[in-house]
């Protein structure tokens, strides 16, 4: 519980006008953008604009035992910021400067606050790019896709947030402030910690600075739209085109479902009895790209798919609206969309898909799937009506089905997603008691009074 | 019933909200404040819990539902298809019945529900607001000499001595006219920019229309309306309809983004559930235009011939862009002068940050909105910057002052009207007195 000395020291240490004590500025921060999930008012929002403030933040949180629940832009789809234990919201997205851009190093120090797309356009005048691109590119912040570790539609061939992030400075749950790794390329100083802090979910530190890996901006792309009559050719021709030694940046497959749900908002003429489409997309040096198109055209031709190649900019840009129009389209549907973010192995992707067409069936519900081909990485989204009650029981049995398979098939909770309080009854099934004994020895050697995000991932 | 008309009417709406957060992206409000409550989502979370009971209307509620410049970025970015700019009106609407208006609000909108006292008024102020203004030496702008409501800081145009009605004829005849257009000329063309009214009438007669200038006409009631008077604003929709449901015209024809979008949206919204006006408006709906608009899409430009070598850019104002879907027209007029060059900014459809009264009652943040969109003016160094709208006008040419710019901001159909009368076109000025 908090107390009016918490919040006056909060002011004194911060200013009055980054401290939010109305109801009304607190309600807004009592959700994220996950559906179905409880809506927590926080007792205070604090807005720091500097690691010093932050810093202070935590050390009040943990002078007085207060839980402290890190913001980014809110928009993440596991429950990570709801502040379900109540306590203090801490909101990073005032501390949004971009510190350096070191085009010799290709790197990129950030302060947590910063909007993804801010740094690629700031980047991009050094002819670079930072690959992780999740659909929330324009909104999510550095701090809450390393936390979330996100990926993106690029995640095939560019990975995920990890496999970008060089070195942190964070905020311990006692306040004191550590570093680890670096702008070197090489770096196997003692345990990892860069990658425990990444997808770590705010649940053992606060992320106050990043340093970045940045990659040389692809100078040529080239993308198509291949249509499937049968979903067993359209997962051959998946398997097919990485067995052809290419990698395109982006492979995405939306079902039926999806393809007529997308037809029948944005009307952008696609076929809606094709059982899958594969939108794919190369990219690199021109020559290379031009011998991958060509391969990818071959190993859809050979299956069946029906292609449709983009010319120009212009008809990239249309490819893509139909991958962009999936969620909004299924979204508007009703009033609740539940979106998960089952991951299978590459090669289990019709079995998944078939997998979910079923549980739809005995569930009587409509689900609509489309994700990163690639990488095994679906969203099937559940399209349903929080408020029918009935309904929601039979949609929470369909999750806890659809992750059952998921881990049947060799795969795992969450492709980008993360835990936070949606999928942490599932951890065990994935991780084993012994597995989930560890996460919580880390946990309470970090944060061993529970004040970091407490109720997210794993209870200590 | 219109949905302004009751809170549970945008429930539906409400409801629709998956909460994404992809209103952040591009609400101008929430890059300043960077706060939930600034942004849409979050301004729909405490429209629901309003609507829940799990809050009351308080003065923080006020102050939250009044940082919006009702620009719809929001609308036009939500993959669901939400129109928070609705909820939030609605909800101001609410608050208006429940907590009433503010003294001087009250006092403001209710001369402005009586047409002639309006009109008095603002001559009156015309007359004595030397006493308020301090005039810029070289320039047709002022500073208020004391805060009179406005940030002293801030630069306005001083009020026309003569309004714009009290200076064009009832009906400015062509020899042969292809269409009978009224013109609605709204306020800031009335008081404020008499010679763009002018220009509007020049460039209509020159494209063979004959125009109607009702001189009984009234402000479009909008100001009234976003502050959440509804009552006020349905009583000024009648008033306009009536008079210009009077004349038999092909066409009514605005020349301010809010003007247009009052004509084609907002009084069909307000009086859903009048029998009678209902229908009037939505037949008047279907004849408005926008001055740019009309002549594109139904007279058919006249190309002028007269050289204006000028490099422009182009501000859209957010209700003709979005809330009327006008922006290629104007475009096209621009591009039909010979030697204009049209050179467009990084975002043209962003927000001025003027949104009516908002740059008065909150002049910091407003400003803060503008430079943005003065930089990215600035950013392709045009010769004139030009826009569609009265108030857009106004922010902008606050905003090149205070950024010491001597770029001038005009209207589209002013940069027109000039190259016709370079083009040896007529100049309508005896006409007009
Ligand atoms: C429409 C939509 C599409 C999406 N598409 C994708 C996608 O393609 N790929 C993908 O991976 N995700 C996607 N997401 C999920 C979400 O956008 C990402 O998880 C994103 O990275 C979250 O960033 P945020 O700034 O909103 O973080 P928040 O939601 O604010 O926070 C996320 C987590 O990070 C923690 N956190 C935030 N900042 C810090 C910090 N500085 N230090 C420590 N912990 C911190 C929080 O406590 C929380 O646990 C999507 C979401 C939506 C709504
Ligand atoms: S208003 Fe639209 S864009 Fe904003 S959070 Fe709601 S659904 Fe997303
Ligand atoms: S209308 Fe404009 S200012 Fe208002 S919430 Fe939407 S984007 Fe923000
Ligand atoms: S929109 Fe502005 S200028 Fe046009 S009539 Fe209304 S208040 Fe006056």
């Amino acid at each position: 519980m908090l107390t009016s000395k918490v919040i006056e020291q909060l002011v004194g240490a911060l200013g009055k006008e980054k401290v939010f004590t109305d109801k009304e500025d607190l309600a807004a921060y009592s959700f994220d953008a996950t559906a179905d999930m409880p809506k927590v008012v926080p007792e205070v929002v604090v807005t720091p604009t500097s690691t010093r403030e932050a810093q202070e933040i935590v050390k009040l949180a943990a002078q007085h035992k207060v839980p402290l629940y890190t913001r980014g832009s809110g928009t993440n789809l596991s429950g990570g910021t709801i502040p379900i234990n109540k306590g203090i919201v801490m909101v990073m997205v005032k501390m949004n400067k971009i510190l350096e851009v070191d085009a010799e190093n290709l790197t990129a120090t950030v302060q947590p606050g910063v909007i993804i797309q801010d740094l690629n356009d700031a980047v991009a005048g050094h002819g670079l790019i930072y690959p992780p691109d999740p659909g929330t590119i324009a909104t999510a912040t550095m701090g809450g896709s390393v936390a979330e570790c996100s990926g993106g539609l690029r995640g095939l061939k560019y990975g995920v947030t990890k496999d970008y992030v060089m070195g942190l400075e964070v905020i311990l749950a006692n306040g004191k402030i550590m570093h680890c790794g670096g702008k070197t390329v090489k770096n196997v100083t003692a345990y990892d910690m860069v990658k425990l802090f990444v997808g770590s979910e705010g649940t053992l530190g606060v992320i106050t600075e990043i340093i970045v890996k940045l990659i040389p901006a692809p100078e040529a792309r080239k993308s198509a739209l291949a249509i499937f009559r049968s979903l067993d050719d359209a997962a051959k021709a998946i398997t097919g085109i990485i067995n052809n030694k290419v990698i395109p940046a982006t492979l995405e497959i939306m079902d039926n479902v999806t393809i007529k749900t997308v037809e029948n908002y944005a009307h952008v003429g696609l076929p809606t009895d094709a059982e899958a489409i594969l939108l794919i997309e190369v990219d690199g040096i021109p020559e290379v790209v031009e011998k991958e198109a060509e391969a990818v055209i071959k190993v859809c031709k050979e299956n069946n798919g029906q292609l449709k190649i983009a010319q120009t900019a212009a008809e990239r840009d249309e490819i893509w609206q139909a991958r962009r129009d999936a969620l909004p389209a299924l979204a508007q549907l009703s009033p609740t969309t539940v979106l998960e973010d089952a991951t299978v192995p590459r090669s289990k992707i019709p079995e998944m898909l078939k997998a979910l067409r079923d549980i739809a069936q005995k569930y009587q519900l409509t689900i609509g799937t489309f994700g990163h081909a690639g990488d095994g990485n679906l969203h099937p989204s559940i399209i349903t009506d929080e408020t029918d009650i009935e309904e929601m029981k039979r949609v929470h049995q369909a999750v806890d089905d659809i992750f059952a398979v998921a881990l049947e098939l060799g795969g795992t909770l969450s492709g980008e997603h993360g835990i936070g309080i949606a999928k942490q009854k599932y951890l065990e099934q994935e991780f084993g008691e012994a597995g989930i004994e560890a996460l919580r020895a880390i946990k309470r050697a970090l944060d061993p009074e529970n004040l970091l995000n407490p109720g997210k991932i794993v209870q200590p | 019933m219109a949905y302004y008309d009751s809170l549970d009417n945008v429930r539906a709406e409400i409801t629709r909200c998956m909460k994404c957060g992809n209103c952040q992206a591009v609400c101008p409000i929430y890059k300043e404040v960077l706060g939930e409550s600034g942004v849409a989502r979050g301004k729909i979370q405490i429209a629901k819990d309003l609507l829940e009971g799990e809050l009351e209307l308080t003065d923080k509620m006020q102050d939250i539902f009044s940082l919006c410049l009702t620009c719809k970025a929001c609308a036009a970015n939500c993959p669901c298809g939400v129109q928070p700019d609705k909820i939030i009106l609605a909800a101001r609407a609410e608050l208006v019945r429940k907590k009433g208006l503010p003294g001087l609000k009250r006092q403001i909108f209710g001369v402005l529900g009586k047409p002639q006292r309006f009109k008095l008024g603002m001559g009156m102020a015309a007359k004595l607001q030397g006493f308020g203004l301090k005039k810029i030496p070289s320039s047709n702008a002022a500073h208020p000499r004391f805060p009179i409501g406005i940030d002293t800081r801030r630069i306005v145009r001083p009020l026309a001595k003569q309004s714009l009605l009290s200076r064009l004829p009832e009906v400015s005849k062509v020899s042969k006219p292809k269409q009978r257009a009224a013109f609605f000329t709204g306020c800031m063309l009335n008081y404020m920019y008499t010679e763009a009214g002018k220009a509007v009438v020049e460039v209509l007669n020159a494209n063979d229309v004959e125009v109607i200038t009702p001189k009984s006409q009234h402000c479009c009631g909008i100001p009234v309306f976003v502050h959440g008077d509804v009552k006020t604003a349905k009583a000024i929709a009648k008033y306009n309809l009536d008079i210009f449901a009077a004349g038999n015209y092909d066409a009514v024809i605005t020349h301010c983004g809010t003007c247009i979008g009052a004509w084609v949206q907002h009084y069909p919204e307000l009086l859903l559930d009048d029998a009678k006006y209902s229908k009037l408006a939505e037949q008047m709906a279907a004849k408005a235009y926008d001055v740019s608009q009309y002549l594109i899409d139904k007279v058919g430009l006249k190309e002028p011939t007269g050289q204006v070598a000028a490099n422009a850019t182009y501000h859209d104002p957010c209700h003709m862009v979005r809330g009327a879907g006008i922006a290629a027209q104007p475009r096209q007029v621009i591009e039909s002068i010979p030697g204009v060059t049209l050179t467009e900014m990084q975002k043209p459809d962003r927000c001025c940050g003027g949104a009516g009264s908002f740059s008065l009652t909150h002049y910091p943040l407003s400003s803060q909105i503008r430079d943005k969109k003065i930089a990215d003016a600035l950013s392709v160094k045009p010769d004139m910057v030009l826009t569609s709208c009265g108030a857009c006008r106004m922010q902008l040419e606050d905003g090149l002052f205070q950024a010491g710019s001597d770029v001038p901001v005009k209207h589209v159909v002013e940069l027109l009207a000039e190259a016709y009368v370079k083009g040896g076109g007529r100049d309508s000025g005896q006409k007009t007195g």
